[in-house]
């Protein structure tokens, strides 16, 4: 804090009046970031090391403050290793590897698609843009519900599509236990590949159009354009959207519950349904807390890097 | 940093001072949080609010936000962590327990005393309601779970009777099959598989066999072939299900057999809500029979209105309330309405359609015979934890993921002594 004020011109003149109102005007930006400050500090960190806490002991309906032990964190790696039957945890986290790797891998395709051809100088651009941004405005649980009626076999699209004659077509993956996380994916990809397409888009948009143009008298093929010199200079932008997606898909909690209300058997659930029902439904808010704390240092392991390498490269 | 990190200080205690608490407590008012927001509940539960409004009482509801138990249950456990202490809550079975163990609950004994509750309402349920020979909770209503609820238009044209074994009900089912409607309304969530397999057990081992296993937890029991046979029963009718049944919430398949589409549902008493609502009558356009193998016995649950520890000037508002819960006036009006039973066994059943005067009587003679069994599915035979957990191998046994009933079994131990 001190060394940016310090070469602040302002506020090195400033300290030189000593009048209260002087002083007061000195402290005023420290006073108006203390609240935000403040609140950061106990209801983000504080929240955090008092969840980690709450892991070592064995609270269960309320907390409990005497520390027991990492028992909870012994039963999760038990259940982690218990894939037949597999249990809750297992599950979840299987599919949050399965979720999260086509989540981010299909919308980082399909946005850089979608922004390629809409950055063809085509006439409508104006509206299209739009069209696929707009599912991003939709909360999880609108998406949730609208896809639910779409998927579901007697409601939507299989019923439709029965009703017009295709009577052989059939597609219940939302009630099939393997395949209902893919569903959640579907879902998620329709809800965020516009946003990506948007950020791809910006990043197109500020590409020097003289790199194209050379390129293009080298004799470049335009597949040979985008292959070797587009989409690596897009990656920036690659690495925003993928960090966006990431937390994204690490806490997608809402969309399982109004899709799929857990699957079948519970095989829909993410760790972050498991936290939930865990902590508040099953009373067992030591294991609860536990999975809350290895979920942080999932997102840990993928931004800290992450701001690490952005940081040294603002450094240099 | 060390200037920044004092003003944040400063300006932290004149926020703290600024948003201190600053209410008085209102004497004749009651504090209420609970959720039955929707229709007929919320007319029932009208009825106690002019009961108290006529005794000068001022009925506050507690706003919770997204509605629903699991929402409710969230905004009680922050109210009490901040000791603001609503006067009573809509409660389940171990929440109470959970809740006087953390000795935050009143104790209405004098009243109890007085009003004779101890003889009125059944020993089953003072387990919940009574804490270290205190009472802590009023019931408000008694549901039972082991119903089958059949359309009867369906059941006539099938030439179907009412099936008195298990045998008989898969008959019955079979018959519906071949006649071409779904025999079978399920929905396919954990708690509704949970609860149609609470009575699957207690038709294959009977009432003690049901308690031993999903009440006192025995070890043995829960082992035992009768188990694995319970879970073979239930792979064997899950098979009447229609293909789409799986995530299907309860009412839509009540929604079925009142419209005829399928033949039976096995669901608890609120299922009569559904089909009184759609203009139905009981023995005329529906049928209730108690799940076969299980007449005479009762796998109940039951709202409770938890009563905190509120000062002393609050006490008088939350005894007229509890005094009110248990009248036999408003148990009466309240579960005609509802579809339940009266919480008390001294009520006259003279309001109650042909399905609540049976559940009634079933009630009665459940209770003076020991067959009041607390329903595991529903959060009344064991802690949430061990209630989940249940809850959890048998949807996952229905779904697939576990195969034989031999794994069943060995999962259901397995689970159950983790949650322990």
């Amino acid at each position: 804090m001190n060394t940016i004020a310090t070469t602040d011109p302002l506020k090195t003149r400033s300290r030189q009046r000593s009048t209260l109102r002087g002083k007061l005007q000195d402290a005023l930006p420290q006073i108006v970031l203390a609240p935000s400050f403040l609140l950061t500090i106990v209801f983000v960190y504080g929240f955090i090391v008092w969840t980690g806490y709450l892991s070592l002991t064995n609270s269960k309906t309320f907390p409990s403050y005497a520390i027991t032990g990492t028992r909870a964190y012994e039963r999760l790696w038990r259940w982690t290793l218990e894939s037949d039957p597999p249990s809750s945890w297992y599950t979840s986290i299987t599919n949050m590897g399965i979720f999260g790797s086509l989540y981010i891998g299909i919308c980082l395709a399909l946005g850089l698609l979608l922004a390629i051809l809409l950055d063809q100088k085509i006439r409508g651009e104006g509206v299209l843009r739009p069209i696929f941004l707009y599912p991003m405005a939709l909360s999880f649980i609108v998406t949730g519900v609208a896809w639910k009626w779409f998927l579901d076999p007697g409601l939507g699209l299989e019923q439709t599509l029965h009703h017009m004659g295709w009577t052989s077509f059939h597609f219940d993956w939302i009630k099939n236990k393997d395949f209902v996380i893919y569903t959640v994916v579907i879902a998620g990809v329709w809800q965020a590949s516009g946003f990506v397409m948007a950020m791809f888009l910006a990043g197109l948009r500020g590409i020097d159009g003289e790199i194209m143009k050379a390129a293009q008298i080298d004799g470049a093929s335009s597949f040979q354009l985008y292959r070797r010199i587009i989409i690596p200079l897009l990656r920036p932008i690659f690495l925003s959207a993928f960090i966006v997606l990431a937390h994204m898909a690490i806490k997608s909690y809402d969309l399982v519950v109004a899709l799929t209300s857990g699957g079948p058997g519970g095989s829909a659930w993410l760790p972050s349904n498991f936290m939930y029902e865990y902590t508040f439904k099953r009373n067992e808010m030591a294991v609860g807390s536990a999975s809350a704390i290895i979920m942080l240092m999932t997102i840990s392991a993928i931004i800290v890097p992450y701001l690490y390498s952005e940081l040294k490269e603002k450094a240099r | 940093m060390r200037t920044f990190l004092t003003t944040t200080a400063v300006v932290a205690l004149a926020l703290g001072s600024a948003f201190a608490p600053a209410r008085a407590a209102d004497v004749k008012e009651v504090q209420m949080l609970h959720w039955w927001t929707s229709g007929g509940e919320a007319a029932a539960l009208n009825v106690l609010k002019q009961d108290l409004a006529k005794e000068g009482f001022a009925w506050k509801d507690v706003p919770v936000a997204g509605g629903g138990g699991d929402a409710a249950m969230t905004a009680l456990k922050a109210m009490v962590a901040a000791g603001n202490l609503p006067t009573a809550s809509q409660m389940l079975g171990y929440t109470v327990l959970d809740y006087a163990k953390a000795g935050v609950m009143g104790d209405l004994t004098d009243i109890a005393k007085k009003e004779g509750w101890d003889k009125a309402v059944p020993v089953a349920l003072q387990k919940f309601s009574v804490y270290n020979g205190k009472w802590v909770a009023v019931p408000v209503n008694v549901h039972s779970v082991n119903w089958l609820w059949i359309n009867k238009a369906v059941m006539d044209k099938i030439g179907g009777t009412q099936p008195k074994t298990f045998d008989d009900l898969i008959a019955l089912l079979e018959k519906a099959k071949a006649a071409g409607v779904t025999p079978l309304a399920l929905g396919g969530q954990a708690w509704q598989e949970a609860t149609m397999f609470d009575s699957i057990v207690m038709s294959t081992g009977g009432s003690d066999f049901y308690k031993k296993a999903f009440n006192d937890l025995d070890d043995a029991s829960l082992k035992s072939d009768t188990m694995k046979k319970a879970f073979d029963n239930l792979a064997k009718i899950v098979k009447y299900a229609d293909a789409n049944y799986s995530g299907r919430d309860w009412n839509l398949a009540t929604a079925m057999v009142i419209k005829g589409d399928a033949l039976v549902q096995v669901m608890g008493d609120w299922a009569k809500g559904e089909f009184v609502a759609a203009k139905k009558a009981p023995d005329a356009d529906f049928l209730c029979y108690r799940f076969p193998g299980t007449d005479g016995s009762v796998i109940y649950n039951s709202d409770m209105f938890g009563m905190f520890n509120v000062p002393a000037d609050r006490k008088s508002a939350q005894v007229a309330l509890a005094a009110a819960t248990l009248s036999k006036s408003f148990q009466s009006a309240f579960n005609v309405v509802k579809g339940s039973v009266p919480a008390r066994t001294d009520v006259p059943d003279t309001a109650f359609d042909a399905c609540g005067k049976k559940g009634m009587a079933d009630l009665k003679s459940a209770n003076e015979s020991g067959k009041l069994v607390g329903s595991l599915a529903q959060g009344y035979g064991a802690a949430p934890a061990i209630a989940n957990a249940y809850k959890d191998v048998v949807s996952k046994f229905v779904h697939g993921q576990i195969k034989t009933s031999d794994e069943a079994v060995k999962q259901l131990v397995q689970a159950i002594d983790d949650a322990r």
